[in-house]
């Protein structure tokens, strides 16, 4: 149980450290390293309360691909621009108004959970969770995922397709004449296209059209 | 002192895994030399030590004994952690490597999702040293490894979901033992070659080293790593081969399982085939680095995305219900 508790409590500071070194840095790539280490630090508490199956989930999206391609996108960008932008000066006080509002909500949605838990605390009760039985996490997740919210994962499917699709049809442009290569007609091609033999009479020479 | 000697015992029991992972990198990578010039009709390494196996450890001494070079530039903590990095991710997946039915370090229920979730994870070690560099070449080569790993790790992803498929359980013994019968090679034959291909690529290996190309970009993420850093990314690299090879003996070949089951083969214990099935590999890994030329980042990229994904899924489908058709799903 000491040991339990050890792993719990640095885990923990690790998340919450690292969530608010997230937000405190000032140089975003660094702020990017803080949250992949926030999300592998909640994978590890995902892992201790026996949720095995999220933990690994959590790292293998969140941190093997969606913190990758902010790393991309952060690492693109001007850092030194940005720094004098948000940090100097009038710009500052747009921002502060905006984050209040989303802050309190956060804060509200808090409450409400906690509230749940104080008021409701059978549905916390680990007692009458899953993990008493012998079915692993996997199987249970499975069993309830494609059975009791077959739809509701669906239409999370198909939100995500329709997110996938808008970004690529608001990236996408057809540049005219640039070369590309195809494959099919580079494979596809016979000796008849490509070779023209010639009668080349002596002082007259030859015309080829392109 | 009860804790104190489980510790003792659990580090011991690591110890006795890293220890020989370690010594079996440095060998593999003389192999590979050897390989190389075996197929180019050269000698190879032969000098130090018998048939030049000790060559390896040579190398480490003299990059021990060289200076560690930081540029003024670079953003320092990040540079020194990327090997560090890179080298961790590549023995902890080890773990749950099974050496035979009961020899392994964490018989986890999700075992095949911490492979997958380690060896998603080696991208950071190359990005962070990359961009902690500062410099135009390391970067080019991080950004390309970023893309071409995550690429790749998708149809990985896939094929792993066409074993999970004929196993019903994500536990790598139970991925084992599964193929008692018959190995999953055999019917799965076409995802063996795409996990093959797609293991070159997310390893960085030739036709796919791209992000050290070197007629391009000097040496990728690690030019300007040097000393005992550029012997862990170079340590880390080839423990994450090794991994690749086992992942691919344990998927496709049947781990720790004899090829035949009868009696004189059954003596042999389980770790000597899993050593055996994964050198298999890695000698594949070798030749392929000897005979094939290097391909263009395009080409690498239409690979990944065009040809292997939809390959892949679709044998999922077929997969699925050729299972489900015939009721051999795994149910318990």
């Amino acid at each position: 149980m000491i040991a339990h508790a050890i792993f719990f409590y640095t885990f923990s500071i690790i998340a919450v450290v690292s969530a608010i070194m997230v937000t405190a840095s000032k140089n975003t790539v660094h702020s990017v390293f803080f949250l992949i280490l926030d999300f592998i630090s909640i994978s590890c508490l995902f892992i201790m309360i026996g949720a095995e199956f999220l933990g690994m989930i959590m790292l293998i999206v969140y941190v093997g691909a969606v913190a990758v391609l902010f790393l991309f996108v952060v690492m693109m960008l001007n850092v030194a621009q940005q720094k004098n932008q948000w940090f100097s000066g009038q710009a500052t006080s747009k921002h502060i108004p905006v984050g209040l509002i989303i802050s309190t909500l956060i804060f509200f949605e808090i409450i409400i959970v906690i509230g749940g838990w104080k008021y409701k605390p059978e549905i916390f009760d680990i007692n009458n969770s899953l993990a008493n039985t012998s079915v692993s996490n996997t199987h249970s997740l499975g069993q309830i995922l494609y059975t009791d919210y077959i739809h509701v994962f669906q239409i999370s499917g198909m939100i995500l397709l329709v997110a996938m699709v808008g970004a690529i049809v608001l990236t996408f442009r057809q540049r005219s004449g640039v070369k590309k290569q195809s494959y099919i007609k580079q494979i596809s091609r016979e000796r008849a296209e490509g070779v023209e033999v010639l009668e080349v009479q002596s002082n007259k020479g030859v015309k080829i059209d392109d | 002192m009860e804790y104190l000697s489980i510790v003792f015992q659990e580090v011991y029991k690591i110890l006795f895994l890293i220890v020989p992972v370690l010594v079996s990198v440095a060998m593999i990578v003389w192999l590979d030399r050897r390989v190389w010039a075996f197929v180019q009709k050269r000698q190879g390494p032969n000098v130090v030590g018998p048939f030049g196996l000790l060559q390896s450890l040579a190398d480490a001494l003299k990059y021990i004994f060289k200076e560690i070079i930081i540029p003024s530039s670079s953003n320092k903590v990040i540079f020194i952690l990327a090997p560090i990095v890179t080298m961790t991710l590549a023995l902890i997946a080890w773990a749950v490597i099974p050496f035979s039915a009961t020899q392994v370090l964490a018989d986890i229920n999700v075992g095949i999702l911490y492979l997958f979730a380690v060896s998603s994870l080696g991208v950071y070690g190359i990005i962070m040293g990359g961009w902690a560099s500062n410099s135009k070449y390391p970067f080019l080569g991080a950004i390309r490894s970023a893309a071409q790993m995550v690429s790749y790790e998708v149809s990985i992803g896939v094929i792993i979901i066409n074993v999970l498929l004929c196993v019903g359980s994500l536990n790598l013994n139970d991925i084992v033992i599964a193929q008692q019968n018959m190995w999953f090679v055999i019917p799965l034959f076409p995802m063996f070659v795409i996990f093959f291909i797609s293991a070159l690529a997310e390893t960085n290996r030739p036709p796919f080293d791209l992000p050290e190309a070197e007629a391009e970009l000097v040496a990728g993420y690690q030019t300007e790593y040097s000393g005992m850093m550029y012997a862990m990314f170079w340590l880390g690299e080839y423990a994450n081969i090794l991994l690749m090879c086992a992942m691919g003996a344990i998927l496709f070949l049947g781990g720790w399982m004899s090829p035949i089951d009868v009696y004189p083969f059954t003596l042999v214990p389980g770790a000597i085939w899993l050593i055996l099935k994964i050198l298999l590999l890695f000698i594949l890994f070798a030749l392929v680095k000897a005979i094939v030329p290097r391909y263009r980042y395009d080409q690498l990229m239409r690979l990944g995305w065009k040809v292997f994904l939809p390959l892949s899924l679709t044998w999922v489908v077929l997969t699925a219900s050729y299972l489900f058709y015939f009721n051999l799903l795994p149910v318990n």
